[in-house]
């Protein structure tokens, strides 16, 4: 059964269209990733979720209800961590964490205790004594002290450090096999890879991609590094194949998956040396996704979408990639 | 790099941001000051106008208390210079006071601060460039002065000389800003803390003139108001001032050295770790959030009620040595002490609408900082969460107005040996409530509907004010006085108490909530 069922989302801002047909499922029991560039609409998706902003068009199903008309009965179900945390100046961490339980109705101090430990929180400090990091740990704790059945996480790991990464992806592990739902929004691929049964890729309101990371990778493209006795000169001029770099007797190349035997039968009438092959990273997969078809984002209009200018960083290398000579070990 | 690189960029970056508050200010300040000077030029042309002017107003205490030392009030100039002190001189430290901590403390507390720090920036240069805003707004109303006088021809030396009082005023309460700004670490309790400042100096300068006596030195205002315009000018006092203003933005200058960034002088102490049994529901965490906030007011409006009817027994005084005045109000029928008590209230009541104001449009700052987020994605609805707020903040005013009556009530009731004044001013009092709810309300019926617009109900406050304090002299229409809630109120105790217009305001009061309740039911939350 789905937890989250999205069809044809729109939002609009005023004029500015932020979603734009999105569609998302959400099984139960799985961890969801949700990914896509700055801007592309996550956050306001995961508000419309939680009955912040009312949707203009499309159909949203959570946990069986309407979540604009049914949020407060829905809410006793989930939990919700912010991408960027603020606390009230007055209250302590120890304090939030506590009234957000109460608010919920469902208050386990053990529990609390507990993940205050495993995430070295001092829950004394009060809402600017907290570094970002901190900030987001008493979000996370107050979240992940609750027994509810769905998570939404927006981002709640981009101030962490990497031990703290860790014991996130450790508690949120604990939660699949509760057989609880996560939504996790991020841009750290390595802990979505790590987490997520499945990812929705968003872009510009739409989503471009939804499956389980074999399902994507099966779709996509495997990467081969081949050494061989005679030089694979022509490789280049079979189908679906993309040289990344040809030096001598040493190639690397991009395939499309249905092509790969071909390749393979290719390298071995050359006579194989040696020879390795991984199905694409995430990263790889999200970044072909805004780096090779540049024609098909709608209309850029930098200006309406503030959050596009990081994206360019994001691009960047997918675009050189063709040419980059040293990439060859990313993961 | 100096510790002041960078300050003329952020000078044009604040005027850059504040192109619509700033000029809000300047006009409103300004054409409020010209035409009240304007006004006052007709209503008292003749000599014997005049005279009746100081023989009255001029042994007013209340009016005292309110303007300043009666000085040259026998001359157009001196009667001037006592109907527009009010309202410029306080006007212009609260504009002070809001420009400087906007640019300060309340940029700081955003991060804002940090981002053009990291850049090309000297240390002090934020702090300098809010100074020297702030400054020239307050010379610039200075100026607005100067020539206001000038156009209706008073003497050009006394003109200057009052100018030059209104704007040191803003000059010292700006240096209190920047004070009060590297001191605390939140914006709005920097504001809090130069308001209780500009408060102190107000009530010391009041007693002591209404006392005629030395405490109205220990005041920056006294300073300011004793240059005594059109009584042959007095320079020196405006040189008190301008010392002060320096030493005050040295003093912030200095402290920001002694501080960490984002920090205040004191460090936070930690909290509790874990949360009292009251703060688990949304009207608790109401009341947790504006504790601070409503004692502060609860102390302020007290004093400032303690400061009015300790008083109470001069007016007395006042009238008994003042043939004109036991004439106007033999006249009249009218109890002197009564009108001073009415007027007091009015006061009273308009003051305590800053509380009901304040408490209301935090409900946007707790939106648009996005803390509301993760309190409703609990089972807390919106309608829970807001009603949960505005309950604090009709009970506080009920608490604050309450407590100012009681401070004016037991103190008047002391000096004039009739108790039955508690019940008269602490009941007055109480007549006001529905009218600063009614305004409570229409700011909540805008934070539902047209959040955009809602810190224009300060413009409104500021119009009701005029209305209720100015529209006299300013002979403005009946129908525009008449929308100010406040002149619907009886004027208890000169007036009986009648019921009527308070129910209506309540009603009204209570419509505006209902609507407020129904659009921010059907409303996006702020995003970004
Ligand atoms: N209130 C608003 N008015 C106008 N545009 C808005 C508003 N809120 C969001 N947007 C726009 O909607 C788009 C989607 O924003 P959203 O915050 O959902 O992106 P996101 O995917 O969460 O990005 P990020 O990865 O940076 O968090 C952005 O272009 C944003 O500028
Ligand atoms: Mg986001």
């Amino acid at each position: 059964m789905a937890v989250i069922e999205v069809q044809g989302l729109v939002k609009d801002f005023g004029r500015f269209r932020a979603l734009d047909g999105l569609d998302l499922t959400v099984r139960a029991g799985e961890v969801h990733g949700f990914l896509g560039p700055n801007g592309a609409g996550k956050s306001t998706t995961i508000r419309i979720l939680l009955g912040l902003l009312r949707a203009t068009g499309g159909e949203v199903r959570l946990l069986g209800g309407d979540p604009w008309r049914d949020a407060t009965t829905l809410h006793r179900r989930l939990t919700y961590v912010p991408g960027d945390v603020n606390l009230w100046p007055q209250l302590s961490g120890g304090e939030v964490i506590d009234l957000l339980g109460r608010l919920r109705g469902d208050v386990d101090t053990a529990r609390r205790d507990e993940l205050l430990q495993r995430f070295e929180l001092d829950p004394r400090k009060k809402g600017r004594a907290y570094s970002k990091g901190n900030r987001q740990k008493v979000a996370l704790v107050a979240a992940l002290s609750s027994r509810a059945e769905l998570l939404i996480l927006d981002e709640p790991t981009s101030g962490l450090d990497p031990l703290m990464e860790e014991v996130f992806q450790e508690c949120i592990r604990e939660v699949r096999d509760e057989g609880r739902t996560v939504l996790l929004s991020s841009h750290i691929l390595a802990e979505v890879e790590e987490l997520c049964d499945r990812v929705s890729i968003i872009r510009a309101g739409r989503t471009v991609e939804s499956g389980t990371l074999s399902d994507l990778r099966r779709a996509s493209r495997t990467m081969v590094l081949a050494e061989t006795v005679q030089p694979p000169a022509d490789v280049g001029s079979l189908r679906g194949v993309r040289v990344l770099d040809l030096v001598g007797d040493r190639v690397r190349l991009e395939v499309d998956n249905e092509h790969l035997s071909t390749v393979i039968s290719f390298l071995a009438g050359r006579g194989i040396r040696s020879l390795e092959s991984h199905p694409p990273t995430l990263e790889e997969l999200f970044l072909a996704q805004y780096g090779d078809q540049p024609g098909e984002r709608p209309a850029e209009q930098p200006g309406d979408r503030p959050g596009d200018r990081h994206l360019d960083s994001l691009r960047a290398p997918a675009a050189d990639r063709p040419v980059d000579t040293s990439g060859g070990s990313r993961r | 790099m100096t510790r002041f690189t960078g300050t003329m960029t952020l000078v044009r970056l604040a005027l850059r941001r504040d192109r619509v508050v700033l000029p809000v200010w300047l006009l409103s300040l300004t054409g409020l000051i010209y035409s009240s000077v304007a006004a006052v030029q007709g209503l008292y042309d003749t000599a014997a106008s005049q005279a009746t002017y100081q023989a009255t107003i001029g042994g007013s205490a209340a009016s005292i208390a309110l303007s300043g030392p009666p000085v040259a009030l026998g001359t157009i100039g001196g009667i001037t210079v006592f109907e527009v002190s009010q309202v410029a001189i306080i006007g212009i430290a609260l504009m002070a006071i809001f420009l400087t901590v906007r640019h300060t403390r309340a940029d700081e507390e955003a991060g804002r601060t940090e981002l053009v720090r990291a850049g090309v920036l000297g240390r002090q240069a934020d702090l300098l460039a809010a100074g020297i805003l702030a400054c020239a707004a307050s010379l610039l109303v200075g100026a607005s002065v100067v020539v206001s006088f000038l156009s209706v021809d008073l003497a050009a030396a006394d003109s200057l000389v009052f100018g030059g009082a209104v704007a040191s005023v803003g000059l010292v309460f700006t240096g209190v800003a920047l004070v009060a700004a590297q001191v605390v670490e939140h914006g709005r309790q920097a504001v809090g803390l130069a308001l209780t400042a500009l408060g102190v100096a107000f009530v010391l300068r009041a007693v002591g003139d209404v006392a005629d006596n030395g405490l109205r030195w220990a005041s920056p205002l006294g300073w300011a108001q004793g240059v005594h315009a059109f009584a042959g000018p007095r320079w020196w006092p405006l040189g008190l001032c301008l010392t002060f203003a320096v030493a005050l933005i040295a003093t912030a200058g200095w402290l920001t050295t002694r501080r960490d960034f984002g920090g205040g002088l004191v460090a936070a102490r930690p909290g509790p770790p874990a949360a009292s049994p009251r703060l688990g529901s949304a009207w608790g965490l109401a009341l947790r959030l504006q504790r601070g906030m409503l004692l502060g007011w609860t102390v302020g409006m007290t004093l400032l009620g303690v400061m009015f009817g300790s008083v109470a027994a001069e007016v007395d005084d006042m009238v008994a040595g003042n043939s004109a005045m036991q004439d106007v109000f033999a006249r009249s029928g009218v109890d002197i002490v009564d009108a001073y008590a009415a007027t007091v209230l009015l006061i009273l009541a308009l003051v305590t609408t800053g509380f009901t104001l304040g408490s209301v449009l935090r409900l946007r700052a707790e939106e648009t900082t996005h803390r509301v987020e993760p309190l409703l994605s609990t089972p807390t609805s919106r309608t829970r969460w807001a009603a949960g707020w505005l309950l604090v903040s009709a009970s506080g005013t009920l608490a604050v107005l309450t407590a100012a009556g009681l401070g004016a009530g037991v103190t008047s009731a002391v000096v004039l040996s009739d108790p039955g004044r508690i019940e008269d001013m602490v009941g007055g009092a109480l007549v006001y409530l529905p009218a600063v709810l009614l305004v409570g309300g229409l700011a909540f019926a805008l934070f539902g509907g047209v959040p955009a617009l809602l810190s224009g109900v300060w413009l409104l406050l500021a119009g009701f004010f005029v209305a209720g304090w100015l529209g006299e002299l300013l002979s403005l229409p009946a129908w525009l006085v008449d929308l100010s809630p406040y002149s619907h109120a009886p004027q208890v105790p000169l007036e009986p108490l009648s019921w009527a217009p308070l129910l209506t305001m309540t009603g009204v009061a209570a419509l505006c909530v209902a609507a407020g309740f129904v659009s921010l039911r059907q409303r996006d939350l702020a995003t970004g």
